[in-house]
């Protein structure tokens, strides 16, 4: 799976990058100043009209979000109404500030971004740390352990979540943070991840270094480090966001309501509250706010490391 | 899998095994190398590497939270293969399969196609299309079951204005829960296999579409003729990757239906939850597992085999 990935080098979503392919017709490049104004013209309107398809386009998909956004700020009877309204008759602006006393919101999103914070520094330092193993020193043996890390990638997590919850309830972990950091924070994925960049940096740095006296500590910290900044990104931001998305873990493990994260907190106000509408809806506004903050902020790392790796945490 | 990508780096010194000096190196290099994979490693070990053996070996075994474990062999499975649950989950994770493979890899394919140009902005097209892959999967399972609210839902709204009167029940109704899980889910994955098969376009060289305009080929027969083909390692990584997390399907069916109504949506990773966290049968849910890693991996080593054969 992993070559693949490879070939599928992560496309630029700004559109910078030049673009081949179906899209630009041959004609375009050839100059033919005959008819040059007739044919951009032409061009302007038909890109007119793939503008005007692209926003129907998106505005379709885009849907569920709007009507999220919209419903939090009804009240809670307007939210289901036949016809649907689109633009709320009146802003509900209240209900983004009675959430917080309705249930403890602050609390969830303090929970989340605990865990988050956690689980996301222990696997940055400790993959990039086993991936310079196995990517920049040689010794016997290595090789093999990389394919015991590959081999458990290829195994759905489900397949052994009762073994693990065997074993925390042994060690006595269950219902506390302890239980989802033990078992999130070493992830095979974050190895791989960083071994598959590492892989790409040459070894004729790590050769010079050492000639200059760096030990390979110093080389891990001074010279890779800091070459792998991206990849570094990438993995941070797809660690935090699974951690943050992550509901099964909590459902697990969390039983006790004041470690309850945000998507916990979440799912049982839908189950004790059904009928709150709109005030689900802002709930699932906030859960949502810190993930677009987040992508919006590294957009480019997070496409790259899912299309590299191929795959989500 | 992925032994192709594993090549020989130089460690810190080549090891030649004759010279004293090098054997010593050797041994400094094998410390140097644990002393790096060692904080990952320990915890891998200890909350990935053992359970992953000890479900293997639980599937053999009758344990519960009240029994102490005894050898069974082949029990578990002779009572999973006379299970009702066992085939009714099986059956749910194989109709959802169906369902989110062909779907999701159709609409993500058309939607690269048409967010493939260069227009100002086009960035941020693809950007909101991508952006449902990585919203949480509560907020978006919670926006969906309130569109699919069967009375006065959006969706059946809308399906009343378009003329249809006897609007399906969604997540309430056993014939339509699964459809609407599908539909949320291919919704939710679609920009992300969108950005794959955009990275796929980007990489038919322009040469191939003008060969194939100067031979008078349609657009259409360029589609067919170019695109296609050219696509194929990208469809085959799409396909793999679909499929094997159509059958892990979880956390969307826990939040949107758990497994209702009835046993309607139940799919194999909830049976496992439910028969060895919930009722505390260690080692029949591990047989469980067992079967669903093994869907896993023949799906896997079965299309590399195809793709394989293809390349020769």
């Amino acid at each position: 799976m992993t070559n693949m990935a490879e070939d599928l080098k992560a496309p630029d979503l700004t559109g910078g990058a030049p673009l081949r392919g179906g899209a630009i017709s041959p004609e375009d490049r050839r100059h033919n100043t005959h008819r040059r104004s007739t044919r951009e013209r032409k061009k302007r309107t038909t890109n007119v009209i793939i503008y005007g398809a692209l926003v129907v386009l998106v505005v379709a998909l885009m849907m569920p979000f709007i009507w999220m956004v919209s419903s939090s700020l009804k009240e809670n009877n307007q939210v289901l109404t036949v016809p649907i309204q689109w633009i709320p008759s009146e802003f509900v602006w209240s209900n983004y500030t009675d959430i917080w006393t309705r249930i403890p919101m602050m609390g969830y999103l303090q929970n989340s971004l605990y865990l988050a914070v956690i689980i996301t520094c222990l696997q940055v330092l400790t993959g990039s740390l086993a991936a310079y193993g196995f990517s920049k020193v040689r010794f016997p043996g290595r090789d093999v352990l990389f394919l015991c890390y590959i081999g458990t990638i290829a195994v759905p997590w489900q397949a052994y979540m009762v073994p693990q919850y065997i074993m925390m309830q042994q060690l006595g972990l269950t219902n506390s943070f302890n239980a989802l950091i033990l078992l999130q924070a070493f992830g095979a994925f974050g190895v791989f991840l960083m071994r598959q960049y590492y892989m790409t940096i040459p070894d004729e740095l790590c050769e010079a270094a050492r000639i200059d006296g760096l030990s390979e500590y110093g080389i891990w910290a001074r010279v890779i480090l800091p070459l792998s900044k991206p990849a570094l990104a990438s993995l941070a931001l797809l660690t935090f966001v699974n951690t943050w998305n992550d509901y099964m873990g909590p459902f697990i493990y969390l039983t006790s309501n004041r470690l309850w994260t945000v998507q916990l907190g979440l799912r049982s106000f839908v189950g004790q509250f059904d009928a709150e509408y709109a005030m689900i809806m802002t709930g699932s506004v906030i859960s949502v706010i810190p993930i677009l903050f987040i992508f919006l902020l590294g957009q480019r790392y997070f496409i790259q490391g899912i299309a590299t790796s191929g795959m989500k945490g | 899998m992925t032994t192709e990508t594993i090549t020989q780096a130089p460690g810190p010194a080549r090891t030649t095994p004759h010279s004293r000096g090098n054997r010593k190196q050797a041994r400094r290099n094998t410390l140097i190398g644990w002393t790096f994979i060692l904080p990952n490693f320990l915890g891998f070990l200890a909350f990935t590497l053992i359970p992953v053996l000890a479900a293997f070996a639980l599937s053999f075994m009758e344990w519960t939270s009240f029994t102490a474990p005894k050898w069974v062999g082949l029990a578990n499975f002779q009572r999973m293969f006379a299970s009702d649950s066992f085939w009714v989950a099986l059956r749910n994770t194989v109709v959802y399969a169906l369902g989110h493979v062909p779907l999701t890899m159709a609409l993500a394919l058309v939607l690269a196609m048409l967010l493939n140009r260069k227009l100002k902005g086009i960035g941020f097209f693809r950007v909101a299309i991508f952006f449902p892959y990585i919203t949480s999967l509560v907020a978006v399972a919670v926006v969906w079951n309130m569109l699919f609210s069967p009375d006065s839902g959006p969706i059946n709204q809308f399906l009343h204005a378009v003329g249809i009167a006897e609007a399906p029940g969604w997540t309430s109704s056993s014939d339509w829960a699964l459809p609407a899980v599908i539909i949320t889910s291919v919704w939710r994955d679609m920009g992300y296999y969108m950005v794959l098969y955009l990275a796929g376009l980007q990489a038919i060289p322009a040469e191939l579409y003008e060969a194939a305009e100067v031979d008078g080929a349609s657009a259409w027969q360029r589609f067919w003729n170019v695109t296609i083909p050219s696509l194929r390692p990208t469809t085959f990584f799409v396909v793999v990757m679909l499929t094997v997390s159509s059958f892990k399907v979880f956390d969307l069916i826990v939040v949107m239906t758990n497994g209702g109504p009835g046993r309607s949506t139940t799919v194999l990773s909830q049976l496992i939850y439910q028969e060895g966290i919930g009722e505390g049968k260690f080692g029949y849910s591990s047989a469980i597992s067992l079967v669903l890693f093994l869907i896993v991996l023949t799906v896997t080593v079965l299309q590399f085999k195809i793709q394989q054969r293809r390349e020769r």
